[in-house]
């Protein structure tokens, strides 16, 4: 389904509910948008059900861009790539989790019913997909974390979270590249870059993600901050 | 070359030029001059690429020395500006010789104002755009500080131009904004439609770059949240506290509130120029209306030049 949005966008709608799948449509619907549509096309942004288009309105009108959509997707879904795991990017990413660099870790541990070792468990135990980018640049949504571990954002957000902090907010996780107010849950701190100004965004839309748990020593030799 | 030293920011001043392309999925937000009507203005007054970039000062109080010989041009906020202690005219061109001292009022309508110089205004630029989004932090787009030096490459004098009193705006007064309803639009209460719709709001002090949010008539029951999803200039999002907020040019990129759907591109131009307490009203319109008045506008700039006198423009044949 596409709608007129504003008088230089349009939404594609691929779905209702949150689902890896839908995801992996997504990131190939935009990368046939970007690559095969032409220079109207100004942004394209993905997110869990949804791609935005905006478009140059001196270039094409909203009547025409949909149509050119309309026989983009058509074409699109007659032809699907034939691995959609073949494109996508995998990161494994390093966190220390401790309540050195997650002040909420331990909270969320007994709030949780479980030990802090189980919690690093359950959330290095998981394939994340990154479903959108957004809130920050390289600010990545994933999910989905297990049930277990899930927990709401804090009723008032911190003034401050630090650059590389791991959050949880329900069942989606995400790591913060840059110091912000934020009201994620905070279990541990990563010291991978997820931003650069040169290379841009370290995750893109539909790819995957797993954690895994490193020392402190190890998070200060990668170049992590305390 | 240097041609302007910041003698003071005032409130805020940014650079701006049209803002990013091609960057919302990596979660960098759009930018770009919030009143692009008077920003593209200032550029043509003095023969630039449209697209140049310009001073954004926020609310006056801007004060520049002329380190070199140039031509400025001042469009947007009335901000009573002078120089050497002179009152001087805005959306016109103003030549500077080196020493003269620009200095601003607070704005006593309007809220930015453009300064653009001679050839644009020569800046870092990161992602294709020299526009400043002070919240993404970074360290090569700052707003602008005392005594900081702006770089130009153009020294030649302008021609003398000034805009035609029918396409300068007045400020103040009654904004009327027109809403393009979106696919949510249906999921608010009739109640909640009619009562954005007949209610007069005021723009909150809580708006900046990022939105302007309307207070006067609250939304007794906004649907709630929606999954994350691509947000367009002129979003009318609408939080659970029921105020409606109307998303500009440093938006985020995605977000899960509500919307009734956007405000006309042309007259988010003219959102941004409202100051605290001004009388905002909504109504109804069409994307076949607000798309050709956007592209009209932009041909006026694009597809004219000025006739000798420097006072009028003619469509180019």
């Amino acid at each position: 389904m596409i709608s007129c949005v504003s008088d230089d966008s349009l939404l594609i709608r691929l779905g209702d509910s949150i689902d890896p799948a839908l995801t992996s449509r997504i990131a190939s619907l935009c990368c046939a948008i970007e690559t095969q549509l032409g220079t109207w096309v100004i942004d394209v942004v993905p997110s869990y059900t949804t791609i935005l288009v905006s478009y140059d309105p001196l270039a094409i009108d909203f009547r025409q861009a949909r149509q050119q959509l309309r026989q983009l997707m058509a074409k699109h879904s007659e032809t699907p790539p034939k691995d959609p795991n073949a494109s996508r990017n995998q990161h494994d990413i390093p966190v220390y989790y401790d309540p050195e660099t997650g002040p909420d870790l331990e909270s969320l541990a007994r709030a949780k019913g479980l030990t802090v070792s189980e919690v690093i468990g359950y959330h290095t135990g998981m394939t994340y997909q990154v479903y959108a980018i957004g809130f920050l640049p390289g600010f990545g949504f994933l999910g989905s974390v297990d049930e277990a571990i899930a927990t709401p954002r804090h009723q008032s957000p911190r003034s401050e979270v630090p650059a590389g902090s791991v959050g949880i907010a329900n069942r989606q996780t995400a790591i913060y590249p840059k110091a912000s107010p934020g009201g994620w849950q905070i279990i541990g701190r990563s010291p991978t870059k997820l931003f650069d100004v040169e290379r841009l965004s370290r995750f893109q839309v539909g790819d995957q993600v797993r954690f895994h748990a490193i020392s402190r020593a190890e998070f200060l030799n990668l170049g992590g901050m305390l | 070359m240097k041609l302007l030293r910041v003698v003071s920011p005032g409130f805020r001043a940014t650079i701006q030029d049209s803002g990013r392309r091609h960057f919302q999925k990596h979660g960098l937000a759009q930018g770009g001059a919030a009143d692009r009507y008077a920003f593209l203005w200032a550029n043509k007054l003095l023969g630039n690429d449209l697209n140049a970039a310009c001073v954004e000062i926020t609310l006056g109080g801007f004060e520049a020395e002329a380190l070199a010989e140039t031509t400025i041009a001042l469009t947007g906020a009335n901000t009573c500006a002078m120089v050497n202690g002179q009152p001087i005219e805005s959306w016109q061109t103003i030549h500077l010789a080196r020493g003269d001292h620009l200095s601003m009022a607070t704005a006593d309508s309007g809220r930015y104002c453009y300064l653009a110089v001679r050839g644009g205004l020569v800046t870092p630029m990161l992602f294709g755009s020299r526009s400043t989004i002070a919240r993404e932090q970074f360290d090569e787009l700052r707003p602008l500080g005392r005594g900081e030096d702006l770089v130009g490459i153009e020294t030649a004098p302008a021609p003398a131009r000034s805009v035609p009193m029918s396409a300068r705006p007045a400020y103040g007064g009654l904004l009327q904004l027109r809403l393009l309803p979106g696919y949510q639009y249906t999921q608010f209460s009739s109640a909640d439609r009619l009562r954005f719709l007949a209610s007069a709001y005021r723009i909150s002090s809580a708006s900046d770059r990022m939105g302007f949010k309307m207070e006067g008539a609250r939304l007794d029951s906004p649907p709630p949240g929606i999954v994350s999803e691509g947000i367009a200039l002129g979003s009318v999002q609408v939080p659970g506290d029921g105020d409606p907020i109307v998303l500009l040019q440093d938006r985020q990129t995605v977000g899960g509130y509500p919307k009734l759907g956007t405000i006309c591109a042309v007259d988010c131009y003219r959102l941004a120029q409202g100051q605290p307490g001004q009388t905002v009203r909504f109504k109804m319109s069409d994307m076949a209306t607000a798309q050709n008045e956007r592209v009209l506008l932009v041909r006026q700039l694009t597809q004219t030049k000025w006739r000798q006198c420097g006072k009028e423009l003619d469509w180019e044949s």
